[in-house]
């Protein structure tokens, strides 16, 4: 009896229960579908994710908790999505003592930017 | 120039077998002839939905083997001018046919009809390469429930593969006052997931299950039930008609949901 009187007042009250299946569905769905049409399975799907982030914090600090990495489709699309929120950009120095343990990166050319970046700078400031 | 096409979904108990016998009613009923092929071998039920079953004679397998002319093991539907059936053998299984063998029947079928519907059988294997093997288009049958959408989504993909790209949807067993209540998806939701062309929505109404038990399709009873309307609008749209959607929603103007609108629902 209890039970009717709560299925009935669920009934004519919808809000009162705020469960909403069919955006729970709609974003399970969206997710699995991403991934079976990519067909990359998790432990790919890990290793990439691995190995982007080691890229990305040589230049910045990411917030490892924040960041989201995804598979998104749209109209038959499928596209990877890493959002990943910058805590801090690295200073210069900082970034050559990292780049001395590896030999792979051009440090020459970081440096020629450096330089650039503050050519850029100083007429700006004997302007003023 | 005929069309063959196969109504799949990937997940059995969608209701494609339902869909080719009430389209193939709808289709016949707009003075088109169309033949359906029952692809489920096995499995066989298209003879049971369109009432035929007691005049099946000769099965596919029967005119492969050379037993009978395809002529022959078709079944005419009396009350529909213009359908017939080819039905699928029952004692035998899906590894009994190989896709170039049903490619070669329904191209014999579609030089004397103008549609060739074919009913494919769930799954992902040999039976639905068979069905989809002559197929120049595909209607994808789904249920706005997770696992349907997701089976639907990879037989899309597994078609678009196979080169057949006319690929419309139909979105069965809609119930309207769930998506009001956000307890299911919509068909937009589905459209968006999914990302092909909508060319039909089936209301989930209990006609159907009516209809079946007695072997008699939806547009042969009364005309105005509301999924009888919505097959005989897929006819006309694979006919090029552009026919407006069924407003579902317009139906849920009942006593309970106005009561709850005036509360501010």
């Amino acid at each position: 009896m209890l039970n009717m009187i709560k299925r009935l007042l669920e009934m004519l009250f919808p809000w009162n229960n705020n469960t909403n299946s069919r955006s729970h569905a709609k974003s399970r769905l969206k997710l699995i579908i991403a991934h079976d049409r990519a067909s990359i399975n998790p432990d790919m799907m890990e290793a990439m994710r691995e190995e982007i982030l080691d890229v990305v914090a040589r230049y910045v600090e990411v917030d490892r908790e924040e960041m989201e990495f995804s598979l998104c489709n749209d109209q038959r699309m499928t596209s990877l999505t890493a959002n990943l929120p910058i805590r801090q950009i690295k200073r210069m120095c900082e970034l050559k003592e990292q780049i001395k343990e590896n030999k792979s990166l051009d440090l020459q050319q970081i440096e020629i930017t450096e330089i650039e970046l503050e050519a850029e700078v100083k007429p700006n400031k004997t302007s003023i | 120039m005929s069309r063959i096409i196969v109504v799949t979904s990937g997940k059995g108990g969608v209701g494609k077998t339902t869909t080719t016998s009430n389209l193939g009613a709808a289709i016949a009923k707009q003075n088109r002839s169309v033949a359906l092929i029952d692809a489920d071998f096995g499995l066989r039920n298209l003879d049971l939905l369109l009432g035929l079953e007691e005049r099946v004679v000769y099965t596919a397998i029967d005119v492969l083997a050379g037993e009978c002319r395809l002529a022959q093991a078709l079944v005419k539907d009396k009350r529909l001018k213009g359908l017939v059936l080819l039905p699928a053998a029952q004692n035998r299984n899906k590894e009994s046919v190989q896709p170039e063998q049903m490619k070669k029947i329904a191209t014999a079928l579609a030089k004397g009809y103008d549609y060739i519907l074919i009913d494919c059988p769930a799954g992902i294997e040999l039976g639905f390469r068979n069905a989809i093997s002559a197929a120049q288009e595909a209607l994808i049958v789904t249920t706005p429930e997770v696992a349907a959408v997701r089976d639907a989504d990879r037989v899309i993909g597994l078609l678009e593969a196979e080169g057949v790209n006319k690929i419309n949807l139909i979105v069965n067993r809609v119930k309207p006052w769930m998506v009001e209540e956000n307890k299911m998806m919509s068909v937009e939701d589905v459209l968006e997931l999914l990302g092909v062309p909508l060319i039909g929505v089936v209301p989930d109404d209990e006609k159907v299950i009516v209809a079946t038990n007695k072997g008699e399709p939806l547009v042969l009873g009364e005309y105005d039930s509301l999924p009888a309307q919505a097959y005989l609008n897929i006819a006309r749209r694979l006919e090029g008609e552009k026919v407006p959607f069924l407003d579902l929603m317009a139906n849920q103007g009942n006593l309970l949901t106005r009561l709850r609108r005036m509360f501010g629902g």
